[in-house]
């Protein structure tokens, strides 16, 4: 089997099997991480480009990590050092580089739809690593690669997605991911935080954490960003906190231990407190890692 | 130029003629009308059978760039494209650079019309409401009425500020002029860059509320209650609650009109699904139930007229992501073909009520003199193949610019020929 498109935009609109097969193929190179060595030749002899248009750590990090350990030649560029300060487009740049022959390009930009647009100016091979509040397939994916991990089939998981929504391409992949796969996917924020209509994609929305608590079985907590607050979308952190942090003392009311996930990088004691971020039920480092695995399949899957 | 143009169905709503008549036009004048009409071989005869014969459209809002912007479209380029969609006619948005808010931008507009296309497409400018669109202070409407503007508009801008808009009312009463509102509650709308609803929701992107044009629709019928003596009109309206009120308002007595684009009562939000920048205008296409709604308004008669928005756009500024991406779309070349095919084939509407909203509406609504299908009149005409299939392709069009979701597209009926000021455009 194979994957239907040649690029990586989203995972609305992928097919179980396809999800599937992306999450099977990470459940070997997730035991290539284990080996003493940890790299492997399928990608030899082609190049990746990671194009990053918005600061990004953790998922730069890790797709390089992925290209290498796949033996491709990878040329990260960020816009600190981009010529898109000079004002060139991003159609020009991308075909300037594509133009250096290149194979994939993984991309992360601020715009909704800056992959879509990617591949339909470039031949490569085009990977999301994240457009705006639209879509972030790899962390969606590496997000149920956990929890498929820890609880063995994702079929009827009760997972809630706390935070902005309105604003998160990692809750939207989350949804489209989760509810394809047969997991029972809500969110929870406050009102000015969840976009419209939201139901529509089959999810339940929650404005209390004490209503969620009891009836799931994951907290998937996102990154509040400051400037939501002064953009007037929520009054304060310190009210943020009160109301839709996630804590030690309101979970404690879960019939039983809810798992801990948070995309990161966390606002400690802000959305999520320090004690249960670093806690027995925390995946945060699970996700982490196999964020590797589950990016080292999807390249494979469309690089080879 | 004489020509006979025999046997095409003669749709008039200023007569309210709709019979199969001859008409014989000599040097831009209709010399004779009637039934089996003989001419010498002078006559070039045009076999207008299956045909319509109409009063010349005109569009009332279009973008054409000049001054300022005729990388996009030129005054030439875009009375080129308003010709070949069939209008002898376009009124022309304030929104260049500079903005048409002085008489002397007005008349070069204006003049400038008269140069291009053998004077086949009359130019009218929109003046602007504010100095240099910005909001702050009127623009010199009489001034402007005496260079020809025949509306005032902010256009690509709504008129914000409230007071401002009281002002502007009540001065271009004195002239009967109407005053044409972006309707746009901007605090609303903000970065949004389609409508907001399931699909932004889905698509992860900001949205522009329906509520944004609705309130200040809302906001501007209490002003015009406050003065009735002056005249509003909705330009692109897009929503079915902003539609509602201008439908009551209309029971009132209000002297409000609209005009409804054919993208918006074509396309929905749903074809922004592909993040084709093509479908990125302001207003944004809305859901399938505003479009509904704005088929029953063009029903009833609520929405008056059909306009275009006509807003060109080159290649490279609109291929772009999707964000970064101008608003707006052509529509010169589409707007006829799309309206008997989406309104008319579909019966929605009527082909003399189409006639009406492009052509005898308008021009009442802009006070422009009725155009008199009669012996011894100027012909200004439209011609029209209802029923002809054809195929949209951005390569053979007029305009400057090629931004237009419909290409490809299948259409039922185009215009295929004008006539106005001696000149005579047959495709």
């Amino acid at each position: 089997m194979k994957l239907k498109s040649r690029h990586l935009l989203g995972l609305e609109g992928m097919t179980k099997e396809e999800l599937r097969l992306i999450l099977d193929t990470a459940v070997s190179f997730r035991e290539i991480l284990d080996r003493p060595i940890k790299k492997v030749p399928p990608l030899q002899g082609k190049t990746v480009v990671n194009l990053f248009f918005e600061s990004s750590t953790r998922t730069r990090i890790s797709f390089e990590l992925a290209e290498r350990r796949l033996s491709a030649d990878v040329v990260s560029f960020s816009t600190a050092a981009s010529s898109v300060s000079k004002g060139e487009t991003l159609k020009d740049t991308a075909r300037n580089i594509e133009a250096m022959k290149i194979d994939m390009v993984v991309i992360r930009h601020a715009a909704p739809g800056s992959a879509h647009f990617l591949s339909r100016v470039v031949d490569a091979n085009v990977i999301n690593a994240g457009d705006g509040g639209h879509e972030h397939p790899t962390q969606g994916l590496l997000d149920m690669y956990t929890l498929r991990e820890k609880f063995g089939s994702l079929e009827g998981l009760r997972v809630c997605i706390v935070g902005d929504i309105t604003h998160s391409r990692v809750a939207r992949s989350n949804i489209y991911g989760l509810t394809t796969m047969g997991a029972k996917v809500s969110v929870c924020g406050p009102e000015t935080l969840i976009p419209r209509e939201i139901e529509r994609l089959g999810v339940k929305v929650y404005h209390h954490l004490e209503d969620v608590i009891p009836e799931v079985d994951v907290l998937n907590v996102l990154r509040i960003q400051l400037e939501r607050q002064k953009s007037g979308l929520f009054p304060s952190l310190r009210e943020y906190h009160r109301f839709f942090g996630v804590t030690k003392e309101k979970v404690s009311r879960a019939p039983k231990p809810i798992t801990i996930m948070h995309p990161g990088p966390i606002n400690r004691d802000v959305e999520l407190s320090a004690d249960l971020a670093d806690g027995e039920h925390s995946v945060i480092l699970q996700q982490v890692t196999n964020g590797v695995a589950v990016r080292m399949a999807v390249l494979y899957l469309l690089g080879t | 130029m004489k020509l006979h143009l025999k046997g095409g169905r003669l749709v008039d709503p200023v007569s309210g003629k709709d019979e199969s008549l001859d008409l014989l036009i000599r040097d831009g004048r209709i010399e004779m009308i009637g039934r089996n009409l003989s001419a010498d071989s002078s006559f070039r005869s045009v076999d207008l059978r299956g045909k319509v014969i109409a009063p010349g459209f005109i569009d009332m809002h279009v973008h054409l760039r000049e001054p300022g912007f005729e990388h996009k479209e030129t005054i030439e380029t875009g009375c080129a494209a308003a010709a070949a969609g069939g209008f002898t006619a376009v009124c022309c948005m304030p929104n260049t650079n500079p903005a048409i808010d002085d008489e002397s931008v007005a008349t070069y507009v204006r003049e400038k019309g008269k140069s291009v296309c053998d004077g086949l497409v009359d130019v009218y400018p929109i003046g602007a409401v504010t100095k240099g669109r910005a909001g702050a202070e009127l623009a010199p409407m009489a001034e402007l009425v005496q260079a020809g503007a025949v509306g005032f508009s902010d256009d690509g801008s709504p008129v914000a500020s409230a007071e401002i808009m009281r002002r502007a009312l009540e001065y271009s009463s004195m002239y009967g002029i109407p005053i044409i509102q972006h309707a746009e509650e901007s605090t609303l709308t903000q970065d949004g860059c389609m409508n907001e609803g399931f699909v932004a929701t889905r698509l992860g992107m900001p949205g522009i509320p329906s509520v944004a044009e609705e309130l200040m629709v809302v906001r501007d019928i209490i002003l015009l209650r406050y003065i009735p003596k002056a005249r509003y009109h909705v330009a692109h309206i897009s929503t079915a609650n902003a539609l509602d009120h201008v439908r009551r308002a209309r029971k009132e007595g209000l002297d409000v009109t609209c005009e409804a684009t054919p993208h918006h009562f074509t396309l929905t939000d749903e074809a922004v699904s592909g993040f084709d920048t093509n479908t990125k205008m302001n207003p944004p296409l809305r859901t399938a139930d505003d479009v509904a709604a704005l088929k029953e308004g063009l029903r009833d008669g609520t929405i008056e007229v059909i306009a275009t928005d006509h807003a060109p756009h080159t290649i490279d500024e609109k291929d772009v992501e999707y964000t970064q991406a101008p608003f707006g779309i052509v529509g010169l070349e589409t707007v006829v073909g799309l309206s008997l095919t989406e309104l008319v084939d579909a019966k929605i509407i009527t082909l003399y009520q189409l006639v009406e909203k492009l052509s005898t509406n308008p021009r009442k609504i802009l006070s422009l003199p009725p155009i008199k299908i009669a012996e011894g009149e100027p012909a200004n005409l439209t011609l029209v193949d209802p029923v002809v299939e054809w195929t949209v392709d951005l390569a053979a069009f007029h305009s400057k610019s090629r931004n237009s979701p419909f290409h490809g597209r299948r259409l039922k009926g185009r215009a295929i020929g004008i006539l106005n000021n001696g000149s005579v455009r047959l495709s």
